[in-house]
């Protein structure tokens, strides 16, 4: 291994400037001129618009503008947009209605946007929009996502009348029918699985700064995916063509999902620079990102398992009603689809799978892609069906498993349900999972427990995941309106440093230390002389941005690609220097070298040789930097098992975390630090939604009630232990470093160990998540 | 408007402020001190943490009259002639940050907290960082920093 190559511990190049306070966030950038946003914000969950007063706004101290919807309608800015098609099981289109970036007659969500009031200073902008006058009708409000497409339920677009965007279907409705039917054992659960507010700790923020000398906006933005925010906005509403927009996503805290979409304010923001010809910078508070932060999951699902007498899973059906709040977030549509229904299958043989969601508009926060993304609603449904079929049928849920853990030796595995598997070690990772956690040593622990009082219980959850995603062409017959692919460039300069610039995006991963860390080892240049280069579409390729694990699979497989372009122009450069054949040259390790001789070159000097090339290859152009772009030619599949260990105190109801073991195969490991770290950070994003968050709106007025952090509850240091993590490498066998993702894991295999643990211990499956020491009080009291 | 005048990372600093301007705008958007940062408007993320007179402070729940005349150190000043401070070095060493935007207030806080309990245990850091929200590192990591960074500290 190189020093700081592949598999080295490297400490991070971010860390430097962000243990300084020398990072730069978005709101840490301030334009000269610059005005200040204030959003006004509809107050009730579903209202029709009669009128809206902004002269008193207008008139007061520091105002330069106040804009409503119908002022971006006649300017022609394009709503937002919904960019995967996915198919009615009748073969219509998915319904998506308009979604105006600021309203236009109507309200659907508290903290949908109403108006913007721009000012000289952030608090004469805010104090003016208090002073914009709505006239409000209220009308009643749909939050239930179980009885959203129900008769007499409050209609939210007027053209949709059982508020369903689509109802959608995946695999053989028949051959289950047939199955359960036949079953020796049919486990049924119905399970909510709980609305997540994704609460990176920066908040979204947003600068438009137009230049009337080029008429061009800059757009500085807290972003996953900068490129794709311009061609949103250019393409669809209508800000500026693509050349004349440059979107800017530098340090950016945090996005687990939620800072992929493109969103109101930064859509205002941009438009409204130009309008008021000054920049304009908004930065939410805690509470706009609450109301207006695009949530997770929120699904109702009722599903079936069948078994045959020896275990064995026969067919799984499962009908889920999805909420996807009032409007089609960016991405919305194929969460609880081609990210969820494809799932199901698991790890599992399953023969027989039949998958149908509804999507529902409710009067609430559009919902969308969140840390996971559709995997985690699939496991946690699997997995805890598998368990509760352990329980029901008398076998231990680690050997039912086994029993039915598609082997290593049937790769590539088709599921019933598209997805074609390509490696897994699923067997080996489970044995491994259960020697870390001790699990032959839970029976006396949760003995000793309950002479303490307690009680104990031990949950698994065997759960995998499709990431890299994706290949152009497969999500393109699935709907998606956009490429999957990754861009990347890799630049020697002539002093021999090398840059690197990725289409991927980081807000936390550490790109610019694991990128390093592959170029290093590919071109054998030193890791401190390789600085990589992310967030500005000014520079470097087009790229797709950075979600569903896919920045090491795809954006470090287009490096990858480039550094190999390099190394082939290298081969010819040092053959013309060494007075060599081509086909003698090898190389390694950074060293040209002419086989069986001590002749050789340094990469260093190859690039130096192209930059000043006085004796130089004929025909062979100058320079030393390549271009690649890498579209994989399948998804990866990391996979694993974690093993929650739990104690709950029966007369309070409180469960802690005792214990927490996880094994994942992400693949070859860059860094197994930062690999390790993605694991915590998921893992407790998985502990949060399991026993501590909660996305609730009041039932009768649609009021978002967990609006803050006193009221949603964030998991803390003391409310997680210290984890157990290690790592079985099984490589990816279709992509150049065999890698597979590790972003999500955590997220997406936590909250069924969690809950199977809290569930084991209670001796009761009825409790839903967050296991709240209410609800597990009140279960207990009625088991 | 009035002025407010205090000493900040060692230097005098004096601003002209509103009545409601906080200490954490004060800092950020008069003195340009970036590294303290806003990530809620309750007071529970801690993402502003500073020190004012030596104690952890939530830089958004002190109006910055209130100040007059304190001794303000912020992330930016903590590293001495470029050296970082060992509870930085523990953060970097043990990988405690990932998006950084935490980190600033993390730190601080991480400072104080072993001021007041040298050489802490796990559950002690877990317990008296309940001030702190991070989102990235599950706490995993910043925990085993902080330990670190206080036997140095202590040391």
């Amino acid at each position: 291994m190189a020093e700081n190559g592949i598999g080295a511990r490297s400490l991070r190049k971010e860390d430097a400037r962000f243990l300084r306070g020398t990072g730069n966030y978005v709101d840490d950038i301030n334009r000269p001129g610059q005005a200040y946003a204030a959003f006004v914000r509809s107050p009730h969950a579903h209202a029709r618009i009669n009128g809206t007063d902004t002269s008193k706004a207008a008139a007061a101290s520091g105002v330069v503008g106040v804009f409503t919807g119908d002022d971006l309608a006649a300017d022609g800015v394009g709503g937002l947009i919904c960019g995967w098609m996915v198919t009615d099981k009748n073969g219509e289109n998915m319904k998506a209605p308009p979604h105006p970036a600021l309203a236009q007659g109507k309200v659907n969500y508290v903290g949908d946007h109403v108006a913007v009031v721009i000012a000289d200073s952030l608090a004469e902008a805010r104090d003016a929009a208090e002073l914009v006058e709505v006239d409000y009708e209220v009308l009643p409000a749909n939050v239930d996502t179980d009885k959203a497409d129900a008769e007499g339920t409050p209609r939210i677009h007027d053209d949709i009348p059982d508020n369903m965007s689509y109802d959608w279907e995946l695999g053989d409705a028949a051959a289950v029918d047939e199955a359960v039917r036949n079953a020796a054992h049919v486990t049924t659960l119905e399970i909510v699985n709980n609305r997540l507010i994704p609460n990176a700790i920066e908040p979204r923020a947003a600068i438009g700064e137009y230049d009337p000398a080029s008429d061009g906006f800059t757009l500085y933005t807290t972003s996953q995916n900068p490129h794709v925010a311009r061609l949103v906005l250019s393409a669809f509403c209508a800000i500026a063509p693509e050349h004349k927009l440059r979107v800017v996503a530098p340090d950016v805290g945090g996005g687990f999902g939620s800072k992929i979409f493109i969103y109101a304010e930064e859509t205002v923001c941009a438009w409204a620079s130009r309008k008021v010809r000054r920049p304009v910078k908004w930065t939410a508070d805690r509470s706009e990102s609450f109301m207006s932060d695009a949530h997770g999951r929120d699904h109702v699902t009722r599903a079936e398992l069948a078994l045959d007498a020896d275990g064995g899973f026969t067919a799984l059906r499962v009908v889920t009603k999805a909420s996807m709040g009032a409007y089609l977030s960016t991405f919305a549509s194929c969460v609880p689809t081609y990210l969820y229904g494809t799932l199901l299958a698991g790890q599992y043989t399953t023969p027989a799978i039949y998958c149908n969601v509804k999507a529902l508009f409710t009067n609430t926060a559009p919902v969308d892609a969140y840390r996971g993304a559709g995997r985690p609603e699939a496991t946690y449904l699997l997995e805890r069906l598998v368990e509760v079929a352990a329980r029901e049928t008398g076998r231990d849920p680690a050997e039912l498993r086994r029993k039915n853990f598609i082997p290593p030796d049937a790769f590539p595995y088709t599921t019933p349900v598209v997805l074609a598997y390509d490696s897994g070690s699923y067997e080996a990772v489970l044995d491994k999972a259960c020697g870390i956690a001790d699990y032959k040593g839970f029976a006396g622990r949760k003995e000793e427990a309950r002479q303490r009082g307690r009680l104990r219980g031990i949950g698994f959850s065997s759960y995998i995941e499709a990431c890299g995603i994706a290949p152009s062409a497969a999500v393109g017959s699935l709907g998606a309106g956009v490429g999957l692919w990754e861009g990347a460039q890799v630049r020697f300069n002539p002093t021999g440093s090398v840059t690197v610039f990725t289409g991927s995006h980081a807000h936390g991963q550490g790109h610019e230390t694991t990128f390093a860390q592959v170029v290093a080892d590919k071109l054998g240049v030193d890791f401190d002389n390789i600085e990589v280069v992310h967030g500005d579409t000014d520079k470097g390729p087009f790229g797709m941005g950075t979600y569903g694990s896919r920045s090491i699979a795809v954006g470090g497989s287009a490096i990858v690609s480039a550094c190999d372009k390099l190394i082939e122009k290298g081969r010819k450069i040092a053959a013309h220097t060494l007075e060599a054949s081509e086909s003698d040259i090898e190389y390694d390790g950074g060293a040209f070298s002419v086989a069986g001789t001590d002749r050789s070159m340094s990469m260093g000097e190859v690039a130096f040789a192209a930059y000043v090339p006085h004796n130089y290859p004929e025909g062979l152009e100058p320079g030393f930097e390549e271009s690649a772009f890498y579209d994989p030619v399948n998804f990866t599949f990391p996979a694993g098992t974690q093993v929650c260990e739990v104690e709950i105190d029966p007369d309070t109801g409180e469960v802690e975390i005792v214990k927490f073991s996880a094994v994942d195969d992400v693949g070859t490991v860059i860094n197994p630090t930062i690999v390790e770290g993605q694991v915590h950070g998921g893992v407790t994003q998985g502990i949060g939604q399991a026993v501590l968050e909660n996305g609730v709106y009041d039932g009768d007025t649609g009021q978002l009630v967990s609006g803050s952090y006193n009221d949603y509850t964030m998991p803390r240091a003391d409310d997680v232990p210290a984890y157990d993590v290690e790592m079985y490498e099984t490589p990816c066998p279709h992509n150049p470093l065999g890698v597979k993702g590790c972003g999500e894991v955590g997220a997406i295999a936590a909250p069924p160990a969690v809950i199977n643990a809290i569930t084991d211990a209670l001796g009761t499956e009825n409790i839903d998540m967050p296991a709240t020491p209410e609800r597990v009080w009140q279960a207990l009291a009625r088991a | 408007m009035p002025t407010v005048s205090l000493t900040v990372n060692g230097k005098a600093a004096s601003a002209e402020v509103e009545n409601r301007t906080l200490l954490v705008q004060l800092l950020r958007e008069k003195l340009g001190l970036t590294g303290t940062h806003v990530g809620c408007d309750t007071s529970q993320c801690g993402a502003c943490v500073v020190h004012i007179d030596g104690d952890a402070v939530k830089s958004c729940t002190v109006l910055a009259l209130q100040i007059e005349g304190a001794n303000v150190t912020t992330i930016e000043g903590l590293a001495t002639d470029g050296e970082l401070h060992p509870m930085q070095e523990a953060f970097r060493d043990n990988h405690a940050l990932q998006c950084g935007f935490c980190t600033p207030g993390m730190v601080m806080a991480a400072i104080d907290l072993v001021n007041k309990n040298p050489n802490p245990d796990e559950r002690t850091v877990r317990r008296e960082l309940e001030g702190n929200l991070c989102r990235c590192t599950g706490y995993h990591n910043i925990v085993k920093a902080i330990i670190a960074g206080g036997q140095v500290m202590g040391g």
